[in-house]
């Protein structure tokens, strides 16, 4: 939607107004950009240079030492590890649980809008009202139903929770996306005798590529970004990147290398970063299909 | 086989719907009752009533957690909503390159709070950020160390939560002034109304919705602020920053309250749903009415 073009509300003004539009945009052009010039510029100097020099310059001497230590040697918690491993164990976190939630998100979608039965408002009010619930409402319990499954610490038990935690945006995009779907086609399939799956599979999922590329990108996002699961559940083995960068950053042990810290802020950010470059457009549906309702 | 036809539906919605109800519902309803118990390091069942409700609001920690929600999320809410509005009526002035600047004002929303965290935490920091550079370039009585002072520390969160949403905020609004009747515009340009005029009188009331919509979202983030506190100030200096979320964490995993931590958590609840269920409901209905 915010893709489509400029409207007539600009109201024609003189070329001294429009100088002053273009000067503050650009202003704000500098303010979003900063944070990032600065992460990239420092990860490639030298320490001293940092310290010595100045935040905001390029470079003098160029290297990627930084880098290479970051991804594959720097001290996270008590391992010299880098954040290599963390890295693994977020893609082995987040790609069973953006596949699973978005399947089942798909399934429930559909079933809410074109099967429906005595009760299924209740059924989806429930699952919306999960989307908005501080998560610390379920610190608790999480850790102790994860204990009883013998999923303390693990991958599978954080796939489980961000499952949990997703399921209910999912569903809620699917539904809407469905609400919409001619009830018509699925009615006159029935009569034909196809069966329940041979609808959704035939005739839903077919057109349902706009919809699944908004619920991929908003869940990877949401869970390749999550910090209070991974600090709560994980373990040894199962530490996401967020996580292990948050360890990286705040250790208290040693000499504080701020080149380290940035590439490894980059390398955490560089996946949703590249979601968002590939498909910006998506990923801007999603946030909008999360804000606005109805 | 038409029985089965006729159950599958509800067989399919059946696993998600089991898991938010053991995840979501009966977990929330733990958590309710661990805060009426005499819970330490571990969950215990002792029933202790409102006890730790009366403690939980006779902590220093816990009056300063709200007090920082307070500030924190008023200035966080108004600043991105009127710098979102601010934007996107500039960017909806038939701007050149729009479609470049658009994205560069969005991206933020992508990372994650603990990588804005880490660059604006570094960005801040007196040792090494902006305050040295401006003392690099001569202006050596420049000071800025909020980040390291008690009495400002809540205010670098609101600058880098502030730089993390305002653009999302603006694409909100952004999305809503393109829904403007264009003919309403034109009328009123007829009638001889300035531009700042037909935006203050028509086109921003016009926006309530956004306006809404942008509060609830904002609000919510706000409540659940966690992983920028950590990554920026890590609760301090001090727990000058302490909010709810790390109040929740420190008492019922660090410190050993868990009684207390669970009723923190419940307030925090009761706090997002009383923003939330209010929306929803209304939200809901108007979509039944359309």
């Amino acid at each position: 939607m915010t893709r489509a073009i400029s409207q007539d509300n600009a109201v024609s003004s003189s070329r001294m107004t429009r100088a002053l539009i273009y000067a503050v945009l650009l202003v704000f052009i500098f303010y979003y950009l900063l944070p990032l010039y600065v992460m990239v510029a420092n990860s490639f100097k030298p320490l001293d240079e940092i310290r010595g020099g100045d935040l905001m310059a390029l470079p003098k001497d160029w290297t990627i030492a930084p880098w290479a230590s970051a991804w594959s040697s720097a001290q996270i918690g008590v391992e010299p590890t880098g954040l290599k491993p963390y890295f693994i164990n977020s893609i082995l976190i987040v790609v069973p649980a953006v596949t699973l939630s978005t399947i089942f998100g798909a399934l429930n979608g559909y079933v809410l809008t074109k099967w429906r039965f005595k009760g299924d408002g209740l059924v989806f009010g429930m699952m919306l009202l999960s989307c908005f619930i501080p998560f610390q409402i379920v610190l608790i319990p999480g850790a102790k139903v994860l204990g009883f499954l013998g999923l303390a610490g693990t991958i599978e038990g954080l796939v489980l929770i961000h499952f949990a935690a997703g399921i209910g945006f999912s569903t809620l995009f699917f539904r809407n996306y469905y609400a919409a779907f001619p009830t018509e086609l699925v009615k006159a399939a029935q009569i034909d005798g196809a069966t329940f799956f041979q609808i959704f599979w035939r005739i839903l999922l077919p057109s349902s590529a706009p919809i699944i590329v908004v619920t991929v990108i908003w869940q990877f996002t949401n869970q390749w970004n999550d910090f209070l699961f991974g600090a709560s559940f994980s373990g040894f083995g199962s530490t996401p990147m967020t996580v292990a960068l948050n360890n990286l950053v705040n250790s208290s042990t040693g000499v504080k290398e701020y080149n380290v810290h940035f590439a490894g802020a980059i390398l955490a950010a560089l996946p949703t970063l590249l979601v968002y470059i590939v498909a910006g457009k998506y990923f801007v549906r999603g946030l909008m299909a999360g804000a606005v309702k109805g | 086989m038409n029985h089965l036809q006729q159950w599958l539906p509800r067989l399919v919605l059946a696993p998600s719907f089991f898991v938010i109800l053991v995840f979501v519902y009966a977990f929330i309803l733990y958590t309710g009752y661990l805060s009426f118990t005499d819970s330490r390091m571990l969950p215990s069942y002792g029933w202790v009533g409102f006890e730790n409700y009366t403690k939980l609001f006779s902590l220093r920690h816990w009056n300063t957690a709200l007090v920082n929600l307070a500030i924190f999320g008023v200035l966080y809410i108004v600043i991105c909503s009127a710098l979102g509005l601010l934007l996107a009526i500039l960017l909806d002035q038939k701007i050149r390159g729009e479609g470049f600047i658009r994205p560069i004002y969005l991206y933020p929303m992508a990372l994650s709070f603990i990588v804005t965290g880490t660059a604006w935490k570094w960005f801040l920091d007196p040792g090494i950020g902006i305050e040295n550079t401006f003392h690099n370039l001569g202006w050596t009585s420049f000071h800025f160390d909020w980040i390291k002072d008690r009495n400002y520390a809540i205010y670098t969160v609101v600058i880098a939560a502030v730089w993390q949403s305002s653009g999302f905020v603006m694409a909100m609004f952004l999305a809503g002034l393109r829904g403007v009747d264009n003919e309403i515009i034109k009328a009123a340009q007829i009638d001889g109304a300035s531009p700042v005029r037909i935006y203050r009188k028509i086109i921003i009331p016009m926006m309530r919705p956004v306006f809404l919509s942008a509060f609830v979202v904002l609000a919510h983030l706000a409540i659940k602020a966690y992983d920028l506190v950590i990554a920026l100030t890590g609760g301090g200096p001090g727990r000058a920053t302490e909010v709810p979320a790390t109040f929740m964490y420190s008492y019922t995993f660090t410190r050993n309250q868990m009684g207390v931590g669970a009723s923190s958590a419940i307030i925090m609840m009761i706090m997002v749903f009383s923003i939330i269920i209010p929306y929803l409901y209304s939200e809901l209905k108007s979509g039944d009415n359309q």
